[in-house]
């Protein structure tokens, strides 16, 4: 569906995306990580076919953006960042007039937008005006919007940033659903377990670069251990203390506040430092998460 | 192919590409840009029809009657071009309608295209280009800028101002003055991050003098030579001279003639050029 070989976008003299390749299979769920200003939302627009490429390859449904821009978008579907709805209407005009733009004739519209209310939760709302709508209601709302032409690939741009939990496993649900019809599916998104939730495979983008690609599962065997030992000796013994540690665990990572030790057996890991004599004040065992991944390929620090 | 989703939803599923033709929106992209435009101006119908129409029949009464009777009394009933000064006014205000009316339709859409809703973008995510956007908000623009003219005309008929017959070739005047402002405008509109009052200096700074200084009230020539430059760049002058020559046949020299008519045609087409350029632009970025 989607080819990308040494794809690149140039702003000025700043590469926001730097020679990446990777490909989307029909009915994949796609994710797209990194932190911000990383190139995945100038990559989602490439796909999208608004914004052209500088340099490489990109083909998507077997055409080239660059030349068949509104052949392509006429059979994508796209879930902006932003929601862009058109306040002065109402959310069914909203829907209407999106399916307009595709040239759908209003007969068929009609019935679709009867499904995509429902799709989206929102059949006792098609009277209201959109800005009449709760947050995650206009997300719901952006989301059946792109759905109106029936896409063959749907890009979602953190579809749920800003969205509190409920709304969030409601959109969740409704995504997987549409993977269910065999959507295929590419989105960013800030947050791990959505990526974990919602893709079959990651790509880890950090400054236009790619820095990982693999499905959840082998991404957290490859950049991580299975289990992860996270203990505190209070935030002024931890450096110290971490000196002894060392041997322990395939790998430690010293925080501030706390150390942690990528281990295959958490329990013995926490054995071996009681062993040693050191007793921290408090300690955890957990699974290895994407989170892990993700902090130890693009870095703990703040980037804005 | 179709399937249901689950049994409390059931979605019919038969993918973009048995569905949409992108041909029918590369066709007729600017058509389905005009109709969620117009779409959208139902929405305020009575404020555009009461603004629309209030507004130069406040002109029309208290200039054309009051100060009409005022100037008809002192000067004689055909001191201006031989005409009352009603039928002296009526292209002027007809002018205005259209250059508002068209203008009117161009400027906030635009900011709420680009900056407040941000719709243009969602256009853009269909197959619909920059071009068919700007072609088609011109389009939607135009019905408006026809429609304000043409009921402005009504008003004007039945005050005597105007004759039918020289309905047909005012609003053509008229619309034509229109769309090439608002062509101009929507491409200026187009330029601008956000409004930041910029709408507020150009209606200031812009439209009042040229409506105050394009002859609308008494002949261009008898202001100082030094704000007679202010008519000769406005489209509201050049609508309302070739409106007074056509309508009720003021005296023109051929070349003036011309030049009116290629006013309007210049600035629609640099007007669309710098517009299809800005909005490819803003669109990409």
């Amino acid at each position: 569906m989607i080819v990308a070989k040494g794809l690149t976008k140039v702003y000025g003299d700043f590469k926001a995306v730097d020679g990446i390749d990777f490909t989307v299979r029909r009915g994949e769920s796609f994710g797209l990580l990194g932190p911000n200003g990383a190139g995945k939302s100038t990559t989602m627009k490439m796909i999208a076919s608004t914004s052209q490429r500088s340099g490489g390859d990109l083909l998507i449904l077997g055409k080239d953006p660059n030349k068949h821009g509104p052949e392509i978008r006429a059979h994508l579907g796209v879930v902006p960042q932003q929601d862009n709805l058109d306040r002065e209407l109402k959310v069914w005009e909203n829907l209407m007039i999106y399916g307009r733009y595709f040239g759908l004739s209003r007969k068929f519209l009609k019935g679709k937008i009867e499904e995509l209310l429902e799709f989206a939760q929102l059949g006792e709302k098609r009277n209201n005006k959109t800005e009449e709508l709760s947050g995650g209601m206009k997300r719901r709302l952006t989301i059946a919007r792109g759905l109106v032409n029936e896409p063959e690939i749907l890009m979602l741009d953190e579809p749920t940033t800003g969205l509190d939990p409920q709304a969030r496993h409601i959109l969740w649900d409704r995504l997987f659903r549409l993977k269910e019809l065999g959507v295929t599916l590419v989105i960013t998104t800030h947050y791990m377990d959505e990526a974990e939730q919602l893709c079959d495979r990651l790509m880890v983008m950090d400054k236009g670069k790619i820095m990982a690609e693999g499905s959840p599962a082998e991404l957290i065997k490859k950049y991580s251990s299975k289990e992860v030992l996270e203990v505190r000796f209070g935030s002024e013994n931890n450096a110290a203390v971490a000196k002894k540690l060392e041997g322990i665990g395939e790998r430690l990572e010293i925080l501030p506040d706390r150390i942690l030790v990528y281990a295959e057996n958490g329990e013995k890991a926490l054995e071996q430092i009681v062993k040693k004599g050191l007793h921290p004040v408090t300690s955890l065992v957990r699974r290895s998460s994407l989170e892990d991944v993700f902090l130890r390929l693009t870095g703990r620090t703040l980037v804005d | 192919m179709s399937m249901d989703l689950s049994t409390d939803n059931k979605m019919t599923w038969t993918g973009a590409k048995n569905i949409v033709d992108p041909q029918v929106s590369i066709r007729r992209g600017a058509l389905y840009v005009a109709e969620n435009r117009i779409r959208n101006m139902l929405k305020w119908w009575s404020s555009i029809i009461a603004f629309g129409l209030g507004n130069p029949t406040l002109y029309l009464l208290s200039i054309g009657i009051g100060v009409g009777t005022l100037v008809d009394n002192s000067l004689g009933p055909n001191a201006i071009d031989g005409v009352s000064y009603l039928t002296f006014l009526a292209p002027a205000l007809l002018a205005t309608a259209g250059i508002q009316g068209a203008m009117d339709e161009v400027t906030w859409p635009t900011m709420e295209g680009f900056v407040w809703d941000r719709t243009f973008f969602s256009m853009n995510a269909t197959a619909i280009t920059g071009n068919q956007i700007v072609n088609g908000v011109m389009l939607a623009a135009m019905a408006r800028c026809v429609l304000q003219v043409f009921l402005y005309e009504l008003c004007l008929l039945a005050f005597g101002a105007i004759t039918l017959e020289s309905m047909p070739i005012l609003l053509l005047v008229s619309s034509l003055a229109g769309l090439g402002f608002a062509s101009l405008m929507l491409a200026f509109s187009a330029s601008i991050k956000d409004d930041d009052g910029v709408f507020a200096l150009v209606g200031r700074f812009v439209i009042t003098p040229m409506f105050m200084f394009s002859g609308t009230f008494y002949p261009i020539t008898s202001m100082p030579i030094y704000l007679q430059w202010i008519g000769w760049i406005s489209p509201q002058w050049h609508a309302t001279n070739l409106g007074r020559a056509l309508s009720y046949g003021m005296p023109i020299e051929s070349w003036l003639l011309i030049l009116h008519w290629s006013v309007f045609l210049i600035m629609a087409v640099i007007g669309f050029a710098w517009a299809h350029r800005v909005f490819t632009r803003r669109l990409e970025a």
